[in-house]
């Protein structure tokens, strides 16, 4: 290529990137064509249903299928006997590494159940009907053992251990004996403790976080369909089907030859797809039974079976000099894991103090299994349980310093050059500019009414990049068609055409973006960590600059003159020798001569993208409480983010507003409730309250467009940084409400009650 | 256990289907009569994601059974588009980027249409409360509440010619 494009390309220079169009998938995601997980069906398939353990930890003592396959219409009965036993394997996945036998073991419970509604069994028959009658008949018998669920207790030296192999990793020398603390991670600069013994003003407080769900509203589905010469094709909805391919693979013992996975459009995801629960079973059953099979969860099941994120409990303390400056940090967090190591507690170390420029902290950390579900990723993991804990602690800091919650932050910000306290030294980040956007809003000038309070927090998530496959074809009219690996969530291919058609020079409704099957296009990572339109967007824009450099060949053999001498500008090969005297010639007009010059024109390009850029948010909220009920309703929101550059504005601000619903979610109303047998007692969304319509005022959102200069039109993740802030947004907001502190999430009108009244009492 | 034949009218259509007697009108909407457009995300009525409109009255379809459906008229999201138009419901949601992975959308649109059916000019409040038994997770309700008013304006205007 002659021209290099700057990076970022200049706003003002931008014809498509930047604007709002219909976004490609939109009728048919209006008209209810759009086909999800449960949606596809295949001739002759059978309907597949999973035995789940009544216990929160058992030991299973023997499985009688028997009686289910002696059942008309019963087609097979697979247990952890069907799959082979994994040895202890790490594998790379999405946002967080997994452990290849834990995932088996969660898919299927082999030996122990280690949570309610762990499966031990599945089933495949001639209908649903006849699928839970053969449910009914398979025979388990359990030798129930003691179970633990809250963080604390599992952390006991005399807690019920999970896992007898498991030793803590990350202390000095290894343990003598099991624990139930998988890791405990330790990050150390400086000297906090004298620090903290000249601190002028030092703050501290307990927090505690129950588990959440990522509350997607479509169930996990999947048809799976293993043919007589062993190859096997799998239809599921998940946030990557290169990863449903490598784990189905692994946990199945074939090989990923084998196996095609064609991604469903996904009805929500945020984390809570990156991994599998069904797909395996399906194919299991289908080459057990020999025919399709169809795997659908129900909402009771997604709740006691699939991943939320961790419960906590959190110490934090703060000291600082009276000018505000911060001079010490100690942040302990304990995060449940569920019934397998791996709670997002190292990625809530690395982002509790990222916004914070501190010069002496410990953080430490522990990962500790419980007899719950095995925790997923969840949107920002960890960084939204951290972020309450350090966020609440600025505020009460803020408060004792008299100074105002803003100013405090901006004393202390992280900034170009800052090293950060999880390692890398920050370049082009947006912090201070998304403080100063906040400080300067109209809503932090409003008038409060009575029984209102105004809060303040801040979040970081780091973004990635990664692996990415990109293919750009150029049809005979001149149109284009952008393949890509990446299953759409919110609406990727949107931005996708959108980078494409700013690229090629053509309008974005010249640009029909896909989401191929795994065997239909090179690898990508999942759909996660605020990666696509970043990595996959630069592979995109890889892919059709090099149709670009094709094109610029093209017109050179048909002008006769050197390939230097030809430009790419407004969809347009343009001649720039004068005496050559040419027109420029369109994509259209080299796309209908592409025989002539050499045969179709395509080009695919597979990158592992670095340099994503870090995103800061900024959240404002006010809340009203109700004395007498103790309810408390977001009144106001206003959250500022450094998003690079908004590709399609609309989906950055619905991604912000998104991220705000869930996190106010988990502020007031969202938890896991366990009974005393460990017993989930919420599974839906009756009792797990999620926030409806009427919970929720407008939710504005203020772009800050700080480019990153390492993607091609300045794009940084988006999708996670906006859940990181709310939580301790609307802690602190309560807080200015009413004068009391509640370290404890959910902020529910029984224990804002309680502690109003607490106050009073005195 | 044998079935029972159910005649009912689908967006406009005739529609026959066999139901066993503990279907329910979402199973048998998309199973017997391919229309899948309406999504079971909990099976217990407190998602809103099967919404469709039965005689005029938005219900959830995962909690009435298929043989209730008898001789009703039962409008479903396949049918809000017309000779080959977006309702301006549906067009307002695309314009507003009302939708993210769009798996509430069909319900979230049919609970929509039953507002706007009801009350052609409700005030934010009203159509937040009307629409709150349609849980969407990705979009934090903002762009759906704008895109179901602005659409509320374009059918009142619609109405009363200048």
């Amino acid at each position: 290529m002659s021209e290099t494009l700057e990076r970022p390309a200049a706003k003002a220079d931008l014809q498509v990137v930047g604007t709002r169009p219909i976004r490609p998938d939109g009728a048919d995601k209006v008209t209810g064509r759009a086909a999800y997980g449960a949606d596809f069906n295949m001739p002759g398939q059978l309907v597949g249903k999973v035995l789940r353990s009544p216990h929160a930890h058992a030991r299973i003592v023997s499985i009688d299928a028997s009686k289910a396959k002696a059942l008309p219409g019963a087609k097979a009965v697979v247990t952890a006997a069907d799959f082979p036993d994994l040895a202890s394997e790490v594998l790379e996945g999405g946002e967080q590494a997994s452990n290849l036998r834990d995932l088996s073991l969660n898919v299927m419970a082999r030996g122990k159940a280690l949570y309610h509604g762990h499966a031990v069994a599945a089933v495949a028959a001639i209908s649903s009907e006849v699928a839970d009658e053969a449910l009914s008949r398979i025979k388990v018998t359990y030798e129930v053992l003691p179970h633990v669920t809250e963080v604390e207790a599992a952390m006991a030296p005399d807690a019920p251990l999970l896992h007898d192999h498991l030793f803590t990793e990350g202390l000095e020398a290894r343990p003598d004996k099991p624990s139930n603390v998988a890791r405990r991670h330790r990050n150390l600069r400086g000297d906090p403790e004298a620090a903290f013994a000249d601190a002028d003003v030092v703050v501290e407080g307990r927090y505690v976080t129950p588990p959440v769900h990522q509350g997607y509203i479509e169930p996990q589905a999947c048809v799976a369909a293993w043919a007589e010469d062993g190859r096997c094709d799998v239809w599921s909805s998940s946030q990557g089907q290169f990863m449903v391919r490598t784990y189905c693979a692994k946990v199945l013992g074939v090989e990923i030859s084998d196996i095609r996975v064609t991604p469903a459009e996904i009805g929500g995801g945020f984390g809570g797809k990156t991994t599998v629960y069904l797909e395996p079973l399906a194919l299991a059953l289908s080459r057990a039974s020999g025919h399709p099979v169809k795997m659908v969860m129900t909402r009771e099941e997604v709740f006691r079976a699939t991943g939320p994120t961790s419960g906590s409990v959190m110490n934090v303390r703060f000291g600082a000099k009276k000018d505000g400056t911060i001079t010490a940090a100690e942040v302990e967090l304990k995060f449940q894991a569920g019934a397998f190591p791996g709670s997002p507690v190292g990625a809530a170390c690395m982002t509790a103090l990222a916004c914070y420029d501190v010069p002496n902290f410990l953080i430490t950390g522990y990962d500790v299994v419980n007899n719950t579900p095995k925790v997923a990723a969840y949107r920002a993991p960890g960084a939204p349980i951290a972020a309450f804990a350090v966020e609440s602690a600025i505020d009460d800091l803020a408060r004792a310093l008299s100074m105002d919650p803003i100013a405090l932050r901006e004393k202390n910000a992280v900034r170009d050059g800052t090293k950060a306290s999880y390692g890398p030294t920050y370049q082009n980040i947006g912090y201070v500019e998304t403080l100063a956007a906040i400080r300067d809003s109209e809503h932090y000038k409003a008038p409060l009414g009575p029984n209102q309070g105004r809060g303040v927090a801040v979040g970081f998530w780091f973004n990635v990049g990664g692996e990415s496959t990109a293919a750009v074809n150029i049809a005979e009219d001149g149109s284009a068609v952008v393949v890509t690996g990446n299953p759409d969530i919110g609406g990727s291919r949107a931005s996708m055409a959108m980078m494409a058609a700013e690229t090629l020079g053509i309008p974005v409704e010249r640009v029909r973006p896909m989401v191929a099957d795994t065997a239909s296009i090179g690898y990508s990572m999942l759909t996660g960590g605020s990666r696509t339109t970043f990595a996959t967007g630069m592979a995109v824009v890889q892919a059709a600059e090099k149709v670009i450099a094709d094109l610029k060949a093209r017109a050179a053999k048909l002008w006769d003159v050197p390939a230097d001498q030809v430009e790419w500008r407004g969809g347009e090969a343009i001649c720039l020798d004068p005496k050559a005297d040419k027109k420029p010639l369109t994509l259209e007009t080299l796309a209908a001569q592409s025989a002539r010059t050499g045969g179709p024109i395509a080009a695919q390009v597979s990158i592992n993208a670095q340099g994503a850029g870090p995103g800061f948010g900024v959240h404002l909220c006010d809340v009203e409480v109700d004395p007498e009920t103790g309810q408390v309703s977001v009144v106001r929101y206003t959250a500022a983010q450094d998003v690079g550059r908004a590709i399609h504005p609309s989906y950055v601000e619905g991604q912000v507003q998104g991220g705000v619903a869930q996190g106010v979610g988990w502020a007031l109303n969202e938890e896991y409730i366990f009974d005393a047998q460990g017993q989930m007692e919420n599974p839906g969304f009756l009792d797990y309250r999620m926030p409806v319509a009427s919970d929720l005022p407008m939710l504005d959102a203020i772009l800050v467009e700080v480019p990153n200069p390492r993607h091609p039109y300045g794009a940084k993740g988006v999708g996670e940084v906006p859940i990181v802030p709310p939580l301790a947004a609307v802690a602190n907001a309560l807080r200015g409400a009413t004068g009391v502190r509640i370290p404890a999430l959910p902020l529910s009108p029984p224990k804002v009650l309680a502690a109003l009244d607490g106050a009073k009492a005195g | 256990m044998s079935k029972i034949h159910v005649t009912t009218t689908v967006n406009g259509d005739p529609a026959e289907f066999l139901a066993t007697p503990g279907m329910t009108l979402l199973d048998a909407l998309r199973d017997e009569l391919g229309l899948t457009g309406a999504k079971e995300g909990c099976g217990s009525g407190d998602c809103g994601a099967c919404s469709v409109i039965v005689d005029g009255r938005l219900v959830c379809s995962c909690l009435m059974l298929a043989a209730e459906a008898e001789g009703q008229r039962v409008e479903t999201i396949e049918g809000m588009a017309q000779n080959g138009q977006l309702h301006p419901l549906q067009q307002k949601f695309l314009e507003h980027a009302a939708l993210q992975c769009g798996f509430c959308t069909p319900g979230l649109l049919m609970g929509a249409k039953a507002l706007l059916d009801s009350n052609p000019d409700p005030t934010e409040t009203e159509a937040r409360y009307f629409l709150a038994g349609n849980l969407c997770r990705c979009t934090g309700y903002d762009k759906v509440i704008r895109a179901v008013l602005d659409a509320a304006a374009e059918l009142r205007q619609e109405r009363t010619p200048a």
